[in-house]
Protein backbone atom coordinates (compact mmCIF):
# COMPACT_ATOMS: atom_id res chain seq x y z
CA UNK A 1 0.00 0.00 0.00
CA UNK A 2 1.33 3.42 -0.90
CA UNK A 3 1.64 6.07 1.77
CA UNK A 4 0.84 9.74 1.39
CA UNK A 5 1.92 12.31 3.96
CA UNK A 6 -0.32 15.32 4.37
CA UNK A 7 1.23 18.31 6.11
CA UNK A 8 -0.62 20.28 8.73
CA UNK A 9 0.27 23.84 9.72
CA UNK A 10 -1.58 26.06 12.17
CA UNK A 11 -4.48 27.25 10.01
CA UNK A 12 -4.53 24.32 7.59
CA UNK A 13 -8.13 23.24 6.96
CA UNK A 14 -8.10 20.85 4.01
CA UNK A 15 -6.07 18.02 5.52
CA UNK A 16 -9.11 15.84 6.25
CA UNK A 17 -10.70 16.39 2.82
CA UNK A 18 -7.39 15.42 1.25
CA UNK A 19 -7.10 12.41 3.54
CA UNK A 20 -10.64 11.29 2.65
CA UNK A 21 -9.99 11.63 -1.08
CA UNK A 22 -6.70 9.77 -0.98
CA UNK A 23 -7.98 6.98 1.26
CA UNK A 24 -10.79 6.44 -1.24
CA UNK A 25 -8.11 5.73 -3.81
CA UNK A 26 -6.43 3.20 -1.58
CA UNK A 27 -3.72 5.32 0.00
CA UNK A 28 -2.44 4.89 3.49
CA UNK A 29 -2.40 8.44 4.88
CA UNK A 30 -0.37 10.06 7.62
CA UNK A 31 -1.02 13.63 8.72
CA UNK A 32 2.21 15.24 9.86
CA UNK A 33 2.47 18.32 12.10
CA UNK A 34 4.62 21.16 10.78
CA UNK A 35 7.00 21.04 13.75
CA UNK A 36 8.22 17.57 12.84
CA UNK A 37 11.67 17.53 11.29
CA UNK A 38 11.57 14.07 9.82
CA UNK A 39 9.32 13.09 6.96
CA UNK A 40 7.97 9.53 7.29
CA UNK A 41 8.80 7.20 4.41
CA UNK A 42 6.18 7.93 1.78
CA UNK A 43 5.29 7.98 -1.91
CA UNK A 44 3.65 11.40 -1.97
CA UNK A 45 3.60 14.58 0.10
CA UNK A 46 0.47 16.72 -0.04
CA UNK A 47 0.61 20.33 1.10
CA UNK A 48 -3.10 20.97 1.58
CA UNK A 49 -5.25 24.08 1.47
CA UNK A 50 -6.14 26.43 4.29
CA UNK A 51 -4.76 29.59 5.79
CA UNK A 52 -1.44 28.60 7.29
CA UNK A 53 -0.36 31.19 9.86
CA UNK A 54 -3.47 33.21 9.01
CA UNK A 55 -1.92 34.19 5.66
CA UNK A 56 0.11 36.76 7.63
CA UNK A 57 2.78 38.69 5.71
CA UNK A 58 2.00 36.80 2.46
CA UNK A 59 0.09 33.57 1.94
CA UNK A 60 2.48 30.69 2.55
CA UNK A 61 5.45 32.88 3.44
CA UNK A 62 5.78 31.77 7.06
CA UNK A 63 4.75 28.13 6.58
CA UNK A 64 7.54 27.64 4.08
CA UNK A 65 10.04 27.99 6.97
CA UNK A 66 8.33 25.42 9.21
CA UNK A 67 10.70 22.66 10.37
CA UNK A 68 9.02 19.99 8.22
CA UNK A 69 9.59 22.01 5.05
CA UNK A 70 13.36 21.36 5.11
CA UNK A 71 12.61 17.66 4.87
CA UNK A 72 10.04 18.27 2.14
CA UNK A 73 12.54 20.29 0.12
CA UNK A 74 15.07 17.49 0.41
CA UNK A 75 12.42 14.94 -0.53
CA UNK A 76 11.41 16.97 -3.60
CA UNK A 77 15.00 17.55 -4.65
CA UNK A 78 15.51 13.78 -4.56
CA UNK A 79 12.64 13.31 -6.99
CA UNK A 80 9.83 12.66 -4.46
CA UNK A 81 6.32 13.61 -5.58
CA UNK A 82 4.79 16.69 -3.95
CA UNK A 83 1.33 18.13 -4.59
CA UNK A 84 0.37 21.58 -3.30
CA UNK A 85 -3.29 22.55 -3.38
CA UNK A 86 -4.36 26.18 -2.94
CA UNK A 87 -2.47 27.38 0.15
CA UNK A 88 -0.16 24.43 -0.53
CA UNK A 89 0.57 25.89 -3.98
CA UNK A 90 1.33 29.25 -2.35
CA UNK A 91 3.68 27.57 0.15
CA UNK A 92 5.53 25.70 -2.61
CA UNK A 93 6.08 28.90 -4.65
CA UNK A 94 7.26 30.73 -1.53
CA UNK A 95 9.66 27.85 -0.88
CA UNK A 96 11.02 28.15 -4.41
CA UNK A 97 9.98 24.57 -5.22
CA UNK A 98 7.68 25.97 -7.92
CA UNK A 99 8.28 29.03 -10.12
CA UNK A 100 6.25 32.24 -9.91
CA UNK A 101 4.17 33.71 -7.11
CA UNK A 102 0.51 34.12 -6.16
CA UNK A 103 -0.87 37.62 -5.69
CA UNK A 104 -4.18 39.01 -4.48
CA UNK A 105 -7.03 38.29 -6.94
CA UNK A 106 -7.51 41.11 -9.43
CA UNK A 107 -11.05 41.85 -8.26
CA UNK A 108 -9.91 41.69 -4.60
CA UNK A 109 -12.65 39.14 -3.86
CA UNK A 110 -12.37 35.80 -2.15
CA UNK A 111 -13.53 33.62 -5.06
CA UNK A 112 -15.33 30.44 -3.98
CA UNK A 113 -17.18 28.52 -6.69
CA UNK A 114 -17.10 25.65 -9.15
CA UNK A 115 -14.69 26.53 -11.93
CA UNK A 116 -13.80 24.95 -15.27
CA UNK A 117 -10.18 24.40 -16.10
CA UNK A 118 -8.59 23.13 -19.28
CA UNK A 119 -5.73 20.66 -19.16
CA UNK A 120 -2.67 22.11 -20.90
CA UNK A 121 -0.07 19.35 -20.46
CA UNK A 122 -0.44 15.73 -19.43
CA UNK A 123 3.12 14.48 -19.85
CA UNK A 124 3.44 14.33 -16.08
CA UNK A 125 2.38 11.88 -13.39
CA UNK A 126 -0.35 14.09 -11.92
CA UNK A 127 -2.40 14.67 -15.09
CA UNK A 128 -1.44 11.51 -16.99
CA UNK A 129 -5.06 10.26 -16.90
CA UNK A 130 -6.41 13.51 -18.37
CA UNK A 131 -6.44 14.48 -22.03
CA UNK A 132 -4.78 17.64 -23.27
CA UNK A 133 -7.60 20.11 -23.85
CA UNK A 134 -9.94 18.22 -21.52
CA UNK A 135 -12.26 20.47 -19.53
CA UNK A 136 -12.60 19.65 -15.83
CA UNK A 137 -14.98 21.16 -13.30
CA UNK A 138 -13.17 21.74 -10.01
CA UNK A 139 -13.96 24.09 -7.12
CA UNK A 140 -11.78 27.08 -6.32
CA UNK A 141 -11.72 28.98 -3.02
CA UNK A 142 -9.02 31.60 -2.71
CA UNK A 143 -8.19 35.28 -2.28
CA UNK A 144 -4.58 35.04 -3.46
CA UNK A 145 -4.71 32.95 -6.61
CA UNK A 146 -3.51 35.50 -9.12
CA UNK A 147 -0.53 33.68 -10.59
CA UNK A 148 2.38 35.89 -11.59
CA UNK A 149 5.52 35.00 -13.47
CA UNK A 150 7.73 37.26 -15.57
CA UNK A 151 7.97 36.87 -19.35
CA UNK A 152 11.20 34.89 -19.28
CA UNK A 153 9.73 32.54 -16.67
CA UNK A 154 6.57 32.10 -18.72
CA UNK A 155 8.61 31.12 -21.76
CA UNK A 156 10.42 28.52 -19.65
CA UNK A 157 7.10 27.10 -18.43
CA UNK A 158 5.87 26.76 -21.99
CA UNK A 159 9.09 25.30 -23.31
CA UNK A 160 9.15 22.60 -20.63
CA UNK A 161 5.41 21.81 -20.64
CA UNK A 162 5.11 23.00 -17.03
CA UNK A 163 1.68 24.60 -17.30
CA UNK A 164 -0.83 22.09 -15.90
CA UNK A 165 -4.15 23.84 -16.50
CA UNK A 166 -5.80 27.16 -17.34
CA UNK A 167 -9.09 28.67 -16.19
CA UNK A 168 -11.77 28.55 -18.86
CA UNK A 169 -15.53 28.71 -19.31
CA UNK A 170 -17.64 25.59 -19.74
CA UNK A 171 -16.89 25.54 -23.46
CA UNK A 172 -13.17 25.72 -22.88
CA UNK A 173 -12.83 29.36 -23.91
CA UNK A 174 -10.25 31.26 -21.86
CA UNK A 175 -11.75 33.29 -19.02
CA UNK A 176 -10.31 35.73 -16.54
CA UNK A 177 -10.97 34.35 -13.07
CA UNK A 178 -8.47 36.12 -10.85
CA UNK A 179 -5.99 37.89 -13.11
CA UNK A 180 -3.49 35.03 -13.43
CA UNK A 181 -0.91 35.39 -16.19
CA UNK A 182 -2.40 33.56 -19.22
CA UNK A 183 -5.15 32.23 -16.91
CA UNK A 184 -2.75 29.74 -15.34
CA UNK A 185 -4.41 27.60 -12.65
CA UNK A 186 -1.50 25.29 -11.87
CA UNK A 187 2.11 24.52 -12.75
CA UNK A 188 4.76 21.91 -12.08
CA UNK A 189 8.52 22.15 -11.74
CA UNK A 190 10.86 21.38 -14.61
CA UNK A 191 11.55 17.88 -13.29
CA UNK A 192 7.77 17.24 -13.12
CA UNK A 193 7.69 15.86 -9.60
CA UNK A 194 6.35 18.96 -7.79
CA UNK A 195 2.82 20.12 -8.67
CA UNK A 196 0.80 23.09 -7.52
CA UNK A 197 -2.66 24.35 -8.38
CA UNK A 198 -5.28 26.67 -6.92
CA UNK A 199 -8.37 24.49 -7.67
CA UNK A 200 -9.23 21.74 -5.18
CA UNK A 201 -9.41 18.29 -6.86
CA UNK A 202 -10.00 16.68 -3.44
CA UNK A 203 -13.34 18.50 -3.29
CA UNK A 204 -14.59 17.03 -6.59
CA UNK A 205 -14.65 13.32 -5.94
CA UNK A 206 -18.33 12.42 -5.47
CA UNK A 207 -21.44 13.28 -7.51
CA UNK A 208 -23.04 14.83 -4.45
CA UNK A 209 -20.23 17.41 -4.41
CA UNK A 210 -21.16 18.56 -7.91
CA UNK A 211 -18.27 16.99 -9.79
CA UNK A 212 -16.12 13.87 -9.82
CA UNK A 213 -13.46 15.34 -12.09
CA UNK A 214 -10.97 15.52 -9.24
CA UNK A 215 -10.74 11.72 -9.15
CA UNK A 216 -9.02 11.63 -12.53
CA UNK A 217 -6.41 14.10 -11.39
CA UNK A 218 -5.61 12.39 -8.12
CA UNK A 219 -5.65 8.95 -9.78
CA UNK A 220 -2.62 9.97 -11.79
CA UNK A 221 -0.62 10.19 -8.59
CA UNK A 222 -2.10 6.93 -7.30
CA UNK A 223 -1.10 4.99 -10.43
CA UNK B 1 17.73 50.62 16.93
CA UNK B 2 14.73 50.68 14.65
CA UNK B 3 14.54 49.60 11.05
CA UNK B 4 11.67 50.46 8.75
CA UNK B 5 11.18 48.16 5.78
CA UNK B 6 8.83 49.23 2.99
CA UNK B 7 7.65 46.45 0.70
CA UNK B 8 5.92 47.19 -2.60
CA UNK B 9 4.92 45.19 -5.65
CA UNK B 10 7.52 45.67 -8.37
CA UNK B 11 7.00 48.23 -11.08
CA UNK B 12 5.15 46.47 -13.87
CA UNK B 13 3.45 44.01 -11.52
CA UNK B 14 -0.20 45.02 -11.38
CA UNK B 15 -1.27 46.11 -7.90
CA UNK B 16 -5.01 45.29 -7.64
CA UNK B 17 -5.43 47.01 -4.26
CA UNK B 18 -3.75 50.17 -5.51
CA UNK B 19 -5.91 50.17 -8.62
CA UNK B 20 -9.14 49.78 -6.65
CA UNK B 21 -8.08 52.58 -4.29
CA UNK B 22 -7.19 54.82 -7.20
CA UNK B 23 -10.68 54.28 -8.68
CA UNK B 24 -12.27 54.97 -5.31
CA UNK B 25 -10.36 58.24 -4.94
CA UNK B 26 -11.36 59.31 -8.44
CA UNK B 27 -15.01 58.53 -7.75
CA UNK B 28 -14.79 60.66 -4.60
CA UNK B 29 -13.85 63.54 -6.85
CA UNK B 30 -10.09 63.70 -6.24
CA UNK B 31 -8.44 64.84 -9.44
CA UNK B 32 -5.10 64.27 -11.09
CA UNK B 33 -4.30 60.86 -9.61
CA UNK B 34 -1.93 59.02 -11.91
CA UNK B 35 -1.39 55.89 -9.88
CA UNK B 36 -1.80 54.48 -6.38
CA UNK B 37 0.51 51.75 -5.14
CA UNK B 38 -0.17 49.96 -1.88
CA UNK B 39 2.58 48.32 0.07
CA UNK B 40 3.34 47.41 3.62
CA UNK B 41 5.59 48.88 6.22
CA UNK B 42 7.37 46.62 8.67
CA UNK B 43 8.99 48.24 11.70
CA UNK B 44 11.64 46.19 13.45
CA UNK B 45 13.17 47.04 16.81
CA UNK B 46 16.49 45.26 16.97
CA UNK B 47 19.74 45.04 18.92
CA UNK B 48 22.55 46.17 16.69
CA UNK B 49 25.75 48.00 17.54
CA UNK B 50 25.96 50.02 14.37
CA UNK B 51 23.79 51.30 11.59
CA UNK B 52 25.76 49.23 9.10
CA UNK B 53 25.24 46.05 11.08
CA UNK B 54 21.52 46.74 11.38
CA UNK B 55 21.23 47.41 7.69
CA UNK B 56 23.04 44.21 6.80
CA UNK B 57 20.87 42.18 9.15
CA UNK B 58 17.60 43.70 7.94
CA UNK B 59 18.59 43.26 4.31
CA UNK B 60 19.01 39.55 4.97
CA UNK B 61 15.63 39.47 6.74
CA UNK B 62 14.03 41.16 3.76
CA UNK B 63 15.54 38.82 1.21
CA UNK B 64 14.70 35.74 3.28
CA UNK B 65 11.20 36.47 4.53
CA UNK B 66 9.86 40.02 4.47
CA UNK B 67 9.70 40.43 0.69
CA UNK B 68 9.02 37.92 -2.07
CA UNK B 69 11.52 39.21 -4.60
CA UNK B 70 9.70 37.42 -7.42
CA UNK B 71 7.00 40.09 -7.21
CA UNK B 72 8.14 42.65 -4.65
CA UNK B 73 10.80 45.31 -4.12
CA UNK B 74 11.77 46.68 -0.74
CA UNK B 75 13.73 49.50 0.81
CA UNK B 76 15.22 49.84 4.26
CA UNK B 77 15.52 52.88 6.45
CA UNK B 78 17.45 52.67 9.71
CA UNK B 79 16.07 55.00 12.37
CA UNK B 80 18.22 55.53 15.45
Amino acid sequence: MKTAVILRFPGTNCEFDSEYALKKQGWNVEIVWHKEEVLPKCDLVVVPGGFSYGDYLRSGSIARFAPIMKAVEKYANNGGYVLGICNGFQILTEAGLLPGALKRNNNLHFISKMQHIKVVNNDNKFLQNCEVGEILNIPVAHADGNYYIDDAGLEELKKNNQILARYCDENGEPMVLNGSVEQIAGVCNKEKNVFGLMPHPERAIEEVLGSIDGIKMLEGLSA
Amino acid sequence: MKAVVNVFLKEGVLDPQGKATSHALASLGFKGINEVRIGKQIVIDLDATSKEEAEKEVKEMSETLLANTVIEDYNIEIVE
